[in-house]
């Protein structure tokens, strides 16, 4: 196919600029904006919604921001996670088995926007919850809830027209994963309908798997900042706190998922359950990440 | 909209389009990982389809490799026995390898060969496409790694030493329920992992685009023959053509060539395993709903809440929660009709086609058959059946010995 097949697909029935202006003007723009006051980087925190169960992931989310998480990325499970590795997977049937579903997560949104209003959520996931639920049923009650921006992997530019752009048009960020096998050419396609930040996946793989050298992440945020003026996460393979103080030294943000997540499976009971000092272990550990990151460019 | 241009057309045939949509099913629901190499696959398939030299070593390969063209075979034991349409075999049971997967096979190795990959990869439930690809791997000298669930290599240990003595490294997989739906997602994991050298063979007509229209290109080859060997057994083109259905690169294979000839009438069988009304089925189209999976809108099985739900068969190769875009497209507008038949029912189409054919079908086509004996009596002597014979039993006495109690 043509490229300019490609981008007609891409525009179809919308007017991009405007509505990511309008995204963008909520909490995750403020937050960006303060980071770049504070002149340090920030760092994105992932946990699957009602991991191991709804009440103990709501403390542990509550507990987010004060442990230091610039940005909460919330995952909504999901049976089939083809583009996670096995801890990311795990999460996610753990929180499936104990009764989550895509309204319960928003729910959860809901009960921790009621605690925080300035720290920013974006849910990710892939899009058949949503397209059962009714995108346009999905947009208003997510935004209504307090969320600020969604991921989701199946669906590249090839199928804005499913979500991306109602989202944007609804005022939700559309947050896009670009990877080291998106090349200079098809970058502009891919960066077209994002907005809020974009989310660059330092090894093409599945979560949780390798992570990339420091030269390499530095070369491609450089790349993407030609590209584009966007804040530039960086996620996949980042586990300690010295690994997101080096990702925060060269992006603008440090996505940490699988190593958050294999400490709350560090602290379920024989049954799974969660045992009483999950939610202290997972913050604390996620206080030593936020430290790391403060420290990067001190 | 592609459904209407479709329609102003006057053909079933156009689809998919640019974006590979079958009216509102297929598309590219993929990772950005993979979304590049997609795009260079559709490319390297669309310069291939239409290259004489490729053509040629497809047809060369399929002639004095897989043994095609297949028999078209009048059934006639059956065609009495069950006393009305004249039935007629397809016989895909007879290819090297034992059914219609291999056709699918050699195209895509073709292809991977062609755009320079050095890796083969596939997923496989009952293990027939695993088989498949791991013969066509060995015949062209490339590493291959099949996904396939634990729980299906319990049930299909036989092919699974097959594929090991073909030279393939067979991965168990060990996450969501280890059956045909996990060994795809692993598969999905492995090729976002290895995008630079691996070539994903996949073997139903389903995927990203553009798999769902390459794979059926493929299969088609089965209804071009039939078209022929039909003229020239009745001088004409036949009334009914029967297929079972599980992803449903068979049936796609066998109606795509058809489409457009209103006077062909068109049945899928799916699978309704313990019977719809039980919930344990792999019949999407009849029990299920449109969704999102595995790159591709179509019907699945799936709860309230989009999560995907287990399929059940006795089949092994048709115990999947999903189809291929075509086919939920063709459901919609009407053009094929979908039924469905139990465990039971096939068990029952293997043993008569066993005892009145002397053909051991594969449990799959064994779904057609249960479909054949439904709507053939009420049919005039004089209509002319096609029934896909899209797999041989060797690998299915196992399971049906065990379902009739009996030891071996």
């Amino acid at each position: 196919m043509s490229a300019a097949a490609v981008q007609s697909g891409v525009h179809e029935g919308f007017e991009a600029g405007q509505a990511a202006r309008a995204a963008d003007s909520g909490r995750l723009a403020a937050k960006f904006g303060a980071l770049k006051q504070e002149g340090r980087g920030g760092l994105v925190t992932f946990v699957s919604a009602g991991d191991p169960d709804y009440a103990t992931s709501l403390k542990l989310i509550q507990g987010l921001p004060a442990a230091g998480a610039d940005v909460i990325e919330i995952g909504m499970p999901f049976t089939d996670p083809m583009a996670d590795g096995p801890s990311i997977q795990a999460s996610s049937l753990r929180a499936l088995k104990s009764g989550m579903s895509l309204r319960r997560t928003i729910q959860l949104v809901q009960e921790f926007r009621a605690t925080d209003a300035t720290t920013p959520v974006i849910l990710m996931g892939y899009y058949n919850p949503i397209y059962s639920y009714g995108v346009e049923r999905f947009l208003t009650d997510a935004k209504a809830a307090g969320v600020d921006g969604l991921i989701v992997v199946d669906l590249p530019p090839e199928e804005d027209v499913e979500l991306c752009v109602p989202a944007l048009n609804a005022g939700v960020n559309f947050i896009r994963l670009a990877t080291p096998t998106t090349d200079d050419k098809r970058m502009p396609t891919v960066l077209q309908n994002t907005s809020g930040f974009v989310y660059y996946v330092s090894v093409a793989g599945i979560t949780g798997a390798g992570s990339a050298t420091e030269d390499a992440i530095s070369f491609a945020v450089e790349r993407l900042r030609r590209h584009t003026d966007l804040p530039v996460a960086v996620g996949f393979g980042i586990t300690t706190p010295d690994a997101a103080a080096a990702v925060a030294r060269l992006a603008d943000a440090a996505v940490v998922g699988s190593a958050i997540v294999n400490r709350i499976a560090a602290n379920l009971d024989e049954n799974g359950l969660a045992s009483a000092g999950l939610v202290d272990d997972v913050l604390a550990f996620v206080r030593t990440l936020a430290d790391g990151v403060r420290a990067a460019r001190g | 909209m592609p459904q209407s241009i479709m329609q102003q057309l006057n053909t079933y045939r156009s689809g998919p389009d640019e974006q590979g949509h079958f009216g509102i099913y297929g598309g590219r629901f993929v990772a950005e990982t993979l979304m590049p190499l997609i795009l260079e696959v559709e490319q390297a398939y669309n310069a291939a389809k239409v290259d004489p030299a490729f053509k040629a070593e497809l047809r060369h390969y399929l002639t004095h490799y897989v043994g095609r063209p297949s028999p078209l075979y009048h059934a006639e034991r059956l065609t009495a026995n069950l006393g009305g349409a004249k039935i007629y075999f397809k016989r895909d049971e007879l290819n090297h390898t034992g059914a219609h997967k291999i056709n699918n096979c050699i195209g895509q190795i073709l292809l991977a060969r062609r755009m320079g990959k050095r890796r083969i990869i596939a997923e496989t439930g009952a293990g027939q496409h695993g088989v498949a690809t791991a013969t066509v791997c060995a015949l062209f000298d490339l590493p291959c790694t099949i996904y396939m669930g634990e729980t299906d290599i319990e049930r299909q240990k036989p092919n699974v030493f097959r594929m090991k003595l073909l030279g393939a490294e067979v991965k168990p997989v060990k996450s969501g329920s280890r059956t045909l739906k996990d060994a795809m997602n692993e598969a999905l994991r492995d090729w976002v992992t290895n995008v630079e050298d691996t070539f994903y063979i996949i073997g139903t007509a389903a995927g990203p685009h553009p798999y769902p229209a390459m794979v059926r290109d493929f299969q088609s080859v089965i209804g071009e023959e039939v078209r022929e060997q039909m003229i020239a057994a009745e001088g004409r083109l036949p009334d009914s053509l029967v297929a079972c259905i599980g992803g449903g690169s068979n049936a796609i294979g066998l109606f795509y060539p058809f489409l457009d000839e209103p006077s062909v009438k068109m049945v899928a069988v799916e699978a309704a395993g313990h019977g719809i009304e039980t919930g344990a089925h792999a019949a999407s189209l009849t029990g299920g709903r449109p969704g999102v999976l595995h790159g591709n809108r179509t019907y699945l099985l799936q709860d309230d809440d989009g999560q995907i739900t287990e399929g059940h068969s006795i089949s092994a190769g048709l115990d999947y929660p999903g189809i291929g875009p075509e086919h939920s497209w063709l459901h919609d507008v009407g053009r094929v009709e979908y039924i469905s038949a139990t465990d039971n029912e096939a068990l029952d189409a293997f043993q008569m086609c066993s005892r009145m054919e002397g053909i051991i079908p594969a449990l799959e086509p064994a779904h057609a058959l249960a479909g054949v004996i439904r709507i053939a009596p009420s049919l005039p002597k004089d209509h002319l059946l096609v029934m896909n014979l899209c797999g041989r039993g060797d690998k299915d006495i196992f399971t049906v010995a065990e379902a009739l109690g009996v030891q071996i």
